[in-house]
């Protein structure tokens, strides 16, 4: 093993770590966060049960207002209120407020957009029944639409690991930042390609649970 | 019942009297019922225009019509899946159109309903669908849900079928379901919204089959929408004939006698010429087997 690889073998696994500390924070906001604001856009959308287009309009507008921002903008721009929320603006955990808040969005429109392939009809015939609307989401939409949202969270995972990596700017470590500050700044291109391809078999992990799990889920 | 406030709020529709008839008692009852839609164009569309119409408990009614007639806006008005612009509709002695969201959830228990396309949850099971509307309605124990289900896939024939997903049955099982589903809370009425025309001939027959057995062994009283004459004359005992928003006639499906002779609607005349054929090949058999 090259002796640059030896030198950084402890910090790799601390790197793994903190890569996984972000994910799971961005993630878990993603789903607890941006998962009902998905339902919501989902329920407050045209020609849905709880139509309102003003309100759908300026949540619509607030949820590509956050999807516009670079992310490594956002990072800087959140600072004092990641200061606030995580008590510290450096850090693995520092990092994952921004990472959050970029992930709630994109969560909450992966969710509407796979809401609006379950059938009308099927909605429509538990309405029949006289299911209430917190009944139709949980026990219509949500099942209906599991296997996609499985692979939206799929997608979401891989994008946020590339993200994570954006994070070391603020000091929030993980794989990516590891890959910069060995591989790229010290040109140690045996450790980049380490890094690179421990991501690489991160992704295609990821990728495979989720397909694996909307699989079994997808009884369609 | 609170007869007088709502009177009130449709006096625009009260040209036409309720027809009141103590006789027997009606499960479904509209009064001057009006329905539009606004199109993309901006002009409105009349689908149903002050229909008035009866529905004795424990028939089976059709409703016929060509594609654009109003008949599947007029079935959805009944249980409010459509909100009608003016008129009332009784269903069960209950004002369907005065109710509050909660109070119509209650009511809409009552009223079982199949689709053209089933709209079954694809990823529960058949059991899950038929425990459905058991579950939202909160009343029933896990023991009562079970022993509900199995009863209801029994009356359609399809206890083997219990722990399968939709898209391992047919379309005529698919429906079968579909009225499992629709019979578990034991509604006083079931509308059927073109029940078999995504079916062929043969699972049609089974759709119709147990639709009638549902209906003579619960009676439940059904009302049906339907664009295939055939079915009418399979099942129904009463229809109305739809043209453009409004009922043109109604019959009853075996009349005889000079009224067959002069139907105003050309589905009528179609009906009145089916029927008299049916009546022509039984002479013609009971002539052979005289002969025979």
């Amino acid at each position: 093993m090259s002796p640059n690889i030896v030198a950084i073998l402890p910090e790799l696994w601390t790197a793994i770590g903190q890569t996984f500390l972000m994910l799971g924070i961005g993630l878990s906001a993603a789903v607890l966060l941006g998962g009902p604001l998905g339902v919501l856009l989902f329920l407050l959308g045209p020609g849905q049960s709880l139509e309102r287009p003003a309100l759908f309009g300026a949540i619509s507008w607030l949820v590509n207002t956050v999807r516009s921002f670079p992310f490594i903008i956002l990072l800087v721009a959140l600072v004092p209120l990641t200061r606030v929320i995580a008590g510290t603006s450096i850090g693995p955990v520092a990092a994952a407020v921004p990472l959050s808040l970029a992930a709630i969005p994109y969560f909450a429109r992966l969710v509407e957009q796979n809401l609006r392939d379950v059938p009308r009809g099927v909605i429509e015939a538990a309405h029949a029944m006289g299911a209430s609307e917190w009944q139709i989401v949980r026990r219509v939409l949500l099942v209906e639409a599991r296997s996609g949202l499985v692979l939206g969270l799929t997608v979401l995972a891989i994008s946020f690991l590339s993200y994570s990596a954006v994070a070391g700017v603020v000091g929030g470590g993980g794989i990516g930042d590891l890959a910069i500050r060995y591989g790229y700044y010290r040109f140690q291109t045996d450790v980049m390609v380490l890094t690179v391809a421990i991501l690489i078999v991160i992704v295609q992990l990821i990728q495979f649970a989720g397909n694996g799990i909307a699989r079994r889920l997808d009884k369609r | 019942m609170n007869r007088s406030t709502v009177h009130g709020a449709t006096a625009a529709a009260g040209e036409n009297p309720p027809p009141a008839s103590a006789a027997a008692p009606a499960a479904i009852r509209l009064e001057g019922v009006s329905k539009s839609y606004r199109l993309p164009n901006g002009t409105a569309f009349e689908a149903v225009k002050n229909v008035s119409l009866c529905v004795p408990q424990g028939d089976i009614f059709g409703l016929i019509g060509t594609s654009g007639a109003g008949k599947s806006t007029l079935l959805r008005l009944v249980n409010r899946l459509e909100h009608p612009d003016a008129g009332r509709v009784f269903v069960g002695g209950r004002e369907i159109v005065a109710l509050g969201k909660a109070e119509l959830r209650v009511a809409r228990q009552s009223m079982g309903m199949i689709f053209q396309q089933f709209n079954l949850l694809q990823n529960a099971t058949v059991f899950d669908n038929v425990a459905f509307p058991l579950r939202i309605h909160g009343k029933a124990s896990p023991g009562d849900v079970f022993r509900r289900v199995r009863e209801c896939l029994d009356l359609v024939g399809l206890l083997d079928k219990i722990d399968s997903h939709p898209a391992q049955l047919s379309g005529g099982q698919k429906q079968r379901v579909a009225i499992a589903r629709a019979l578990a809370p034991r509604p006083e009425v079931l509308l059927c919204d073109e029940p078999t025309s995504a079916l062929d001939s043969e699972t049609t027959r089974s759709v119709l089959d147990t639709l009638r057995n549902v209906n003579r062994r619960l009676g439940v009283t059904v009302l049906i929408v339907t664009h295939e004459l055939a079915v009418v004359r399979a099942l129904c005992r009463k229809v109305a004939v739809m043209e453009g928003g409004e009922v043109a006639e109604q019959f009853a499906v075996d009349e005889t006698g000079p009224d067959r002779e002069c139907r105003r609607t050309a589905l009528g005349r179609e009906l009145a010429r089916m029927a008299i054929y049916a009546d022509v090949q039984n002479d013609l058999e009971r002539l052979d087997a005289a002969f025979a």
